[in-house]
């Protein structure tokens, strides 16, 4: 250190430089410039002019139609897909944790959807949902039911994406959920299983509860992703549904700066700054959550030592 | 020292000795197994409809098998009609071109963030996991403009240059390089071993299974990464696989079993990684939910 402290001095920027230099150009510098050309009105990007500064943008967005289709058809989209997928979750969660045989097979069925593509995946589901020769449709007339048109212009678009939805967030919750039961502490369930308690008693009031803070989790974590779909949309209709019925809040951000000629930059901002104050909302939630499950746990830590102590 | 991904919260094999046969188990079976069938069956459907002809998949009821399962004529066609080869080398650019550049940027950051002593340290780290909750979806707009004013537009560099760093990777390997004891650090450097060849020599190794798994994650996220490549690209000669199965579904005609036939070129290499690297993957995925 004092043989060449300038060169010591410098090191840590060295190290940094080209994440920092990366992280600048591509990550923070499009937040504040997202940001600020949403405060421009009749923005012109490559000209760089504009008419004036003010909240033109944000009620432009807000009376339009396309975004209150798309604010409306993206909550009732997280509030479908995601206690849903959650309720499914815990139950085949808890199925998983248990000393299960074929263990590698389930493991392959269950997360194999994490690393395919969306869009690949997509394709299949509109095949499966077609309403001549879709299985999905065969399957119900089996069951007795009605055909569905899930691709065409009436009614079934939203009901296959959230079907897609909720098979495509299920791996995800059913892995969050699994480190949460992890972490329960299997005492429980051996003086559970002294006591002689019944399996589904044993369910409801030890799993459930001690899941809790995991859960309420996984509910707000897959609402942030929820609240960002748009993935689905294009395998399925190739679009916002066949009949621009599904708009959603992040279709609508890249409909605004690239389907539209000339691209309406100053609204694309506005909306994306929505978003990401939507999206802020939920975190700020995540972590009050998660300091408090810290917590919880900790205290639970320590009672168990306690117990354990008694024990021996 | 190097961290095995836990084994993915499932008891092992061998605990399962004798296991009474109830009517619970069977149920729980039973559940787990439709469960299981609903999750693979897309990829089922799409693979055995890559098999069929034109008649077979109109025909109801849906048969289960093509009857003839060395029917490549689908396949045949997708490659004609569309540079499948191409578009493969394209995605194959892409991923080697972000996971090298990334992983560079994330060890030497990490490293920095775990070991080096500067001002603000803490902070600054802090300030960037929070940048994490910032939806992509917002920072495109700004990196399209800016690929767009670097002339980069339609070419492999738009692919890569906005993902040469990742925050979260950083984050992980930094939690793993924390986890090395300072005192084997202290121990190299009373030895005369400089930082550089600590890092490469010592802690890059250790942090196999943490590399393992980012790179993984990466090279998942690249090769299915679809809405970026659609702005940034363009022509045939740069689009990757996923942006080129869109681009077939919207000009090579709708047949449900030719597009069956180009999607399962885009799931294979995924579904074989993911045969052969499921502990990393899972382990990695059950981190990658609990961000920041």
């Amino acid at each position: 250190m004092i043989k060449r402290p300038f060169f010591e001095r410098i090191k840590p920027l060295l190290y940094l430089l080209p994440f920092i230099l990366s992280v600048t150009i591509f990550t923070i510098y499009p937040i504040v410039n997202v940001i600020r050309m949403s405060f421009l009105e009749g923005y012109k990007y490559l000209t760089g002019d504009y008419t004036g500064v003010g909240f033109g943008n944000y009620e432009k967005v807000l009376a339009d139609p396309y975004f209150r289709q798309a604010l409306s058809n993206t909550f009732k989209y997280v509030l479908l897909v995601v206690p849903i997928s959650t309720a499914i979750a815990i139950v085949l969660a808890n199925l998983l944790n248990q000393k299960i045989r074929f263990q590698s097979f389930f493991q392959t069925a269950y997360f194999l959807p994490m690393v395919t593509s969306s869009l690949a995946v997509g394709l299949a589901w509109r095949f499966m949902f077609n309403d001549k020769v879709g299985i999905i449709n065969y399957v119900l007339n089996l069951l007795g039911m009605e055909s569905v048109n899930f691709l065409g212009k009436s009614g079934g678009n939203f009901m296959a994406v959230v079907i897609f939805g909720i098979w495509s967030i299920l791996p995800n919750t059913i892995i969050l959920l699994l480190s949460g039961l992890q972490n329960i502490d299997p005492l429980y369930y051996t003086a559970a299983k002294v006591d002689g308690a019944k399996t589904l008693r044993i369910f409801f009031r030890i799993t459930v509860p001690l899941l809790a803070p995991t859960i309420m989790l996984v509910v707000i974590i897959n609402s942030i992703s929820t609240f960002k779909m748009y993935h689905e949309l294009f395998p399925l209709f190739n679009g916002p549904g066949v009949a621009y019925n599904l708009f959603t809040v992040v279709y609508y951000i890249y409909y605004e700066f690239r389907v539209l000629t000339p691209p309406k930059y100053g609204l694309a901002a506005a909306s994306a700054v929505i978003l990401l104050i939507t999206v802020f909302i939920f975190t700020m939630l995540q972590r009050a959550v998660q300091a408090w499950s810290r917590k919880e746990r900790g205290e639970d830590v320590k009672k168990t030592k306690r117990h354990r102590d008694a024990l021996r | 020292m190097s961290r095995k991904p836990r084994d993915t919260e499932m008891p092992s094999d061998r605990q399962v000795n004798k296991e009474p046969i109830s009517l619970g188990r069977i149920a729980m079976y039973v559940i787990l197994f439709i469960g299981a069938i609903i999750m693979m069956f897309p990829f089922y459907w799409m693979i055995t409809g890559a098999f069929k002809t034109w008649t077979e998949v109109n025909l109801i009821p849906p048969t289960l098998f093509p009857e003839n399962p060395f029917n490549i004529e689908n396949f045949i066609y997708a490659f004609k009609t569309a540079p499948f080869g191409r578009y493969f080398v394209n995605s194959l650019l892409a991923l080697l071109g972000c996971i090298t550049t990334c992983s560079f940027t994330t060890i030497l950051a990490a490293y920095a963030f775990s070991r080096l002593r500067f001002p603000g340290r803490e902070l600054i780290f802090s300030l960037l996991l929070s940048l994490m909750m910032v939806p992509y979806e917002m920072i495109i707009i700004t990196n399209y403009r800016t690929i767009v004013n670097w002339k980069l537009h339609d070419t492999i560099w738009a692919l890569i240059l906005p993902f040469m760093s990742s925050i979260f990777y950083t984050y992980i390997l930094k939690g793993f390089f924390d986890s090395v004891p300072e005192s084997l650090y202290q121990a190299a450097k009373v030895d005369g071993c400089s930082d550089w060849k600590y890092l490469w020599r010592v802690m890059v190794p250790m942090a196999k299974s943490s590399l393992a798994t980012i790179i993984l994650l990466n090279a998942i996220a690249t090769w299915n990464s679809f809405l970026w490549p659609m702005i940034a690209t363009n022509s045939k000669v740069v689009r990757t696989l996923p942006f080129g199965l869109y681009a077939f579904m919207t000009e090579g005609g709708q047949r449900n079993e030719r597009m069956m036939a180009a999607s399962t070129i885009v799931v294979i290499p995924m579904i074989i990684m993911f045969l052969f690297a499921r502990k990393y993957i899972i382990s990695g995925m059950s981190r990658g939910g609990i961000k920041g």
